[in-house]
């Protein structure tokens, strides 16, 4: 079982700024440990949810660094809204987590 | 090898006039580069270890199937917060100062039933593994986030660990006859780009302290002080000291007791 996400949503305005930080190894295939290749290991889908309905979704590659931070901005949003975040990666495993909108200072 | 060669270069220009000159100015490229640290600092994968930590704190483990809420970080059992920015600090049921990692091996060891052997074979983080200690110090260290340094120095003990930590500061031996304070006791010396603080001064002490624990982009691994202190010893060509042992709560203790006052921002990241 894949570690738990973090993920902050804060409210500025009517524009949620989520900021998500995913624990993954990140293998690139590249490094090689003992002689041997590590084998490739990467989150290759990611998608957000704001109150079940799709806002972003991204394919990204191998090429993203160890434990990556995505931040991007949600228009229309409200406090008490729930952003849910779904990764997968190559090797099929999945993780899912998800947080509430939280009004901005 | 490369460091090797970087190490005997500054050693011998220690003393130089150049090094010094280096110092005077404010440095761009330097504050450029806290730019980039205050943008990092926004979404810190040491917060990660943080809730494993605080998991590995609060679940039974071990042979003796025990939780470290019982533990007592100095502040009374199971408090955490605030309890590593007034560490290392002096234990009356030991009858010496722990740093806060040799605090929590302490209490894995009694509370949880697990051997000093084990815990000390592997002590350092790498890509695929990170020791449990690390991250409950990890967790440990970002309960104090915010809050003012405030090594105590009232008992005897904490005084004469000080000394001590100061006499191992100032030490010189090994095939470079180098010290800390070859490199840390000097105002504006660096190796290569990177400018090196002098821990001798409270206002440039602080950065032995802040931002450690420390998560490292490079290999994307969490490492406490007691790691980079290791480090230094190696870079220093000195014999590894013992992990968690009393000369690293001593030099932990020096260094911790002159930065004194000043906020600690919690689990740092490091390029």
């Amino acid at each position: 079982m894949a570690d738990p996400m973090k993920i902050r949503a804060t409210l500025q305005g009517d524009v949620a700024d989520v900021r998500v930080l995913m624990a993954h190894p990140m293998e690139t295939g590249q490094r090689k440990q003992g002689g041997q290749a590590v084998p490739l290991h990467f989150i290759q889908s990611i998608t957000a949810q704001l109150n079940g309905k799709t806002v972003f979704s991204a394919d990204i590659s191998q090429a993203i660094s160890r434990n990556p931070v995505f931040a991007f901005k949600v228009k229309g949003a409200k406090a008490g809204d729930k952003i849910v975040i779904t990764w997968k990666d190559n090797k099929g495993e999945t993780r899912t987590d998800e947080t509430t909108v939280r009004a901005g200072s | 090898m490369r460091q090797a060669l970087v190490l005997g270069f500054v050693a011998a220009f220690a003393a130089g006039p150049w090094l010094q000159a280096v110092a005077q100015t404010e440095d761009p490229v330097a504050a450029d580069f806290d730019k980039f640290r205050a943008v990092l600092e926004q979404d810190n994968p040491a917060e990660l270890w943080e809730v494993k930590g605080e998991q590995l704190w609060k679940t039974p483990r071990g042979p003796k199937n025990a939780s470290l809420e019982k533990c007592d970080l100095g502040l009374g059992p199971g408090v955490v917060k605030g309890a590593y920015a007034q560490m290392p600090r002096y234990f009356a049921d030991v009858d010496r100062v722990m740093d806060a990692e040799a605090r929590i091996v302490h209490c894995m060891i009694t509370l949880q039933g697990f051997t000093y052997a084990e815990l000390a074979k592997a002590p350092f983080s790498n890509a695929t593994r990170t020791p449990d200690p690390v991250s409950i110090v990890t967790y440990v260290a970002a309960q104090s986030a915010g809050m003012k340094l405030a090594a105590p120095q009232n008992h005897a003990k904490e005084k004469a660990t000080y000394a001590a930590g100061k006499e191992i500061f100032f030490y010189r031996a090994g095939t470079f006859d180098f010290s800390c304070a070859s490199c840390h006791g000097v105002d504006g010396q660096r190796i290569r780009t990177q400018p090196l603080p002098n821990f001798t001064k409270p206002e440039q002490a602080i950065r032995s302290v802040q931002g450690w624990p420390g998560y490292r982009m490079t290999g994307g691994v969490m490492h406490t002080l007691q790691w980079r202190l290791n480090d230094c010893y190696r870079q220093q060509r000195f014999p590894e000291p013992g992990y968690a042992s009393d000369t690293l709560s001593a030099l932990l203790t020096y260094l911790t007791v002159n930065s004194n006052g000043q906020v600690y921002k919690g689990p740092g990241i490091k390029r």
